[in-house]
């Protein structure tokens, strides 16, 4: 069933500002028939750089149709400038909530608007402000951004190729573009590793037994775990001998043919990389 | 609770008939012994917990009722079927099944398949038929299972179910009938078939939800999967559903005196509303329309509009229908059934199905003969394809 806020069903069968400008200043098309939703926007944009006209198309579901609706609403009458740092997440809050489920729709509508900006300042031969996200495109079918996943993956934890999937449309189309989001999770992944304070502070002193001990256990428990079981995998501490840190695998990793690759060039290295560079790691069974 | 519907996804679930609810409440109420008791007050109800099996034997053409199963719906019935099928021939690891099948087949298939068994997926023309030869060419001597189903639940396409059982039964493999929308739709007849094992569903045909069937031919091997009691002549152990059983056996009987009236009149209703909506709404079309179909089904697909948005609409004007694709995650799934058709991806995601049932009216056909032109030409007006096209 449609959980829908009335205001999107508003939208939704009352939709504004549908259809085209004879004369554009600037316009956008993105997504396409084949992912099934798509979005043709197009703006008049007076010599102040303010919105004066906005028009869209869209082919999809319920949730694309009032996210396009009430975008267009949100810029007329605004100057450039002002809009272009609009996200998803606006468009969202604008129309009182989507189902999870359909977020991604709402995607499609602030790509829209920055395609469409992006080909005004590059008419007028002017350089976009700061706040728009003109980093490289990773997903050509729903034409999703590299910060976008990025933003994306910091803001709600994601961890998989899927999650960023069902948050940002990102490779829900083709799928050519998993293998780069892999790596964009990866290096984002590290870098969010790589902060917490604590870890890295107490790392420059040496360790007590106990503190030591404490480190491991919080990797594992806070690093470790968490992306074993995205995979439906999991870990357990089973004892700490000296140097060597004794683990069991359990979940899928238990019956995982690679598992002892997962513990040497995981699970080791990140006990490593963040309490101490001397650590072995062995399996129980 | 929303009352005046018109209700038109009879093939996902039906409205339980009066006759049935009538036939089923003594059993929430006085009758609520165990049937396998040996006193009387549960004795009595084995009594009439057989006599609604034998309703329920009545309507699929089955010998005796001791080759009929209940379990608690046709999800259960098809994983029964792989799970007591395989387990009986364990040294064979193939499978055939089809491309088209209903997900409680088709994962269950990909699951065996990740177990280690070889799958061979047959695939549809683009009116959603079978290449025969192609089963055919499949079968080999370590085929354990062929699992094919009755009748499409999207588009209602029809399988050549005894010419496809023939060709199994020549190679002495057992074959399995997902029967879920066929029963109580069109005529079938088990007593000189070659279907060995057939699911079906009682919700699909006026029963509640919460009971169905597998049929197991006398003389086919079946490992047990649900171990316990000797319920089910032990292939299915645990204490029966008596008031949902009760009602599949009341569904069923009257299933069999309505099918004539769903081969026609349904019928003639779903060719009027096809009829109608082809020639109002151009750029349109009836998938499996050159095949045969159930009398019921209706899968009509618009281009340049979305489903789901067409769906919205129906439903703000008080229509239930279903779409092919499902917009849950971050992609939108076009209909698995409709990509093997090879319908053309500006169609395939403004797919509706409307299903009829026996209780369908005139009347309410007629309004949706109204109202859906309507609501393709305000969608097609939002439609950046539409524009594109003219």
């Amino acid at each position: 069933m449609w959980e829908y806020s009335p205001k999107v069903i508003e939208h939704f069968m009352n939709p504004r500002n549908v259809g085209e400008i004879e004369d554009p200043d600037a316009e956008a098309q993105v997504g396409s028939f084949v992912c099934g939703d798509m979005i043709k926007l197009q703006l008049k944009i007076n010599d102040q750089g303010i919105i004066t006209d906005a028009k869209f198309k869209t082919f999809g579901c319920g949730a694309a149709i009032a996210s396009a609706s009430v975008l267009t609403e949100m810029i007329i009458g605004k100057s450039v400038d002002e809009v272009a740092g609009i996200s998803n997440e606006d468009i969202i809050r604008e129309l009182g909530g989507l189902p999870e489920a359909k977020i991604h729709c709402s995607v499609m509508g602030a790509d829209a608007l920055r395609s469409a900006l992006e080909d005004y300042y590059a008419k007028q031969g002017l350089q976009p402000p700061p706040e728009m996200d003109t980093s490289p495109l990773v997903c050509h079918c729903f034409g999703v951004t590299q910060n976008k996943i990025r933003n994306a993956i910091f803001a709600y934890h994601l961890r998989t190729v899927d999650e960023v999937t069902t948050y940002t449309k990102a490779g829900g189309g083709c799928g050519k573009c998993k293998e780069e989001i892999q790596k964009i999770i990866n290096a984002t992944l590290g870098e969010q590793v790589a902060e917490p304070p604590e870890l890295v502070a107490v790392q420059k002193r040496p360790l007590t037994n106990l503190q030591r001990m404490k480190m491991i256990e919080d990797v594992i428990e806070k690093e470790i775990r968490p992306q074993l079981q995205a995979d439906g995998g999991d870990i357990k501490l089973v004892d700490i001998k000296d140097n060597i840190v004794q683990v069991e695998m359990l979940g899928t990793c238990r019956e995982c043919p690679v598992s002892p690759v997962t513990i040497k060039q995981y699970v080791e290295q990140k006990l490593r990389e963040l309490v101490d560079n001397e650590i072995l790691v062995e399996e129980v069974k | 609770m929303i009352k005046n519907v018109i209700y038109l996804d009879n093939n996902a679930t039906t409205r339980v008939a009066p006759e049935v609810v009538e036939a089923m409440k003594p059993f929430l109420t006085d009758y609520y012994g165990n049937p396998s008791s040996m006193h009387t007050f549960g004795g009595q109800v084995r009594k009439l917990l057989n006599q609604a099996k034998e309703q329920i034997a009545d309507l699929i053409g089955a010998r005796s009722i001791e080759e009929i199963i209940i379990t608690a719906n046709a999800t259960e019935s098809n994983n029964a079927a792989f799970w007591g099928t395989l387990e009986s021939y364990p040294e064979k690891r193939h499978i055939i099944t089809t491309k088209v099948e209903h997900p409680s087949v088709l994962n269950v298939a990909q699951f065996w398949e990740r177990k280690g068994y070889r799958v061979s997926w047959l695939g549809v023309d683009s009116q959603g038929r079978l290449d025969i030869d192609e089963l055919r060419a499949a079968i080999t001597p370590h085929t354990a299972l062929v699992s094919i189903m009755y009748a499409n639940n999207e588009t209602g396409v029809v399988f050549p179910i005894e010419e496809i059982g023939k060709i199994v039964k020549a190679h002495g493999v057992v074959f399995h009938v997902d029967g879920v929308q066929a029963i109580g739709k069109i005529p079938i007849n088990l007593e000189n078939s070659t279907i060995d094992l057939l699911s079906l569903s009682g919700h699909k045909l006026h029963a509640p939800k919460g009971v169905g069937v597998l049929y197991i031919r006398r003389g086919t091997r079946f490992q047990p999967y649900m171990i316990g009691g000797h319920q089910e002549y032990t292939r299915r152990a645990g204490t029966e559903n008596v008031p949902g059983i009760i009602g599949l056996g009341k569904a069923c009987e009257l299933a069999k005196k309505s099918i004539k009236e769903e081969t026609s009149r349904v019928k003639y209703l779903r060719d009027k509303l096809e009829q109608a909506i082809l020639m109002k709404v151009p750029d349109s079309r009836v998938n499996g329309a050159e095949t045969e179909r159930l009398p019921n089904t209706s899968s009509i697909s618009f281009e340049g509009v979305e489903g789901e948005s067409i769906l919205l609409m129906l439903d703000r004007e008080g229509i239930c229908a279903s779409s092919g694709s499902a917009c849950t995650t971050g992609s939108i799934e076009p209909s698995h059934v409709l990509r093997a058709m090879g319908v053309p991806y500006n169609y395939v995601h403004g797919t509706v199905r409307l299903s009829l049932s026996r209780y369908t009216t005139e009347e309410e056909i007629d309004t949706v003969i109204e109202v859906l032109p309507g609501i393709i030409e305000r969608l097609r007006e939002l439609s950046p394809l539409w524009k594109s096209k003219r």
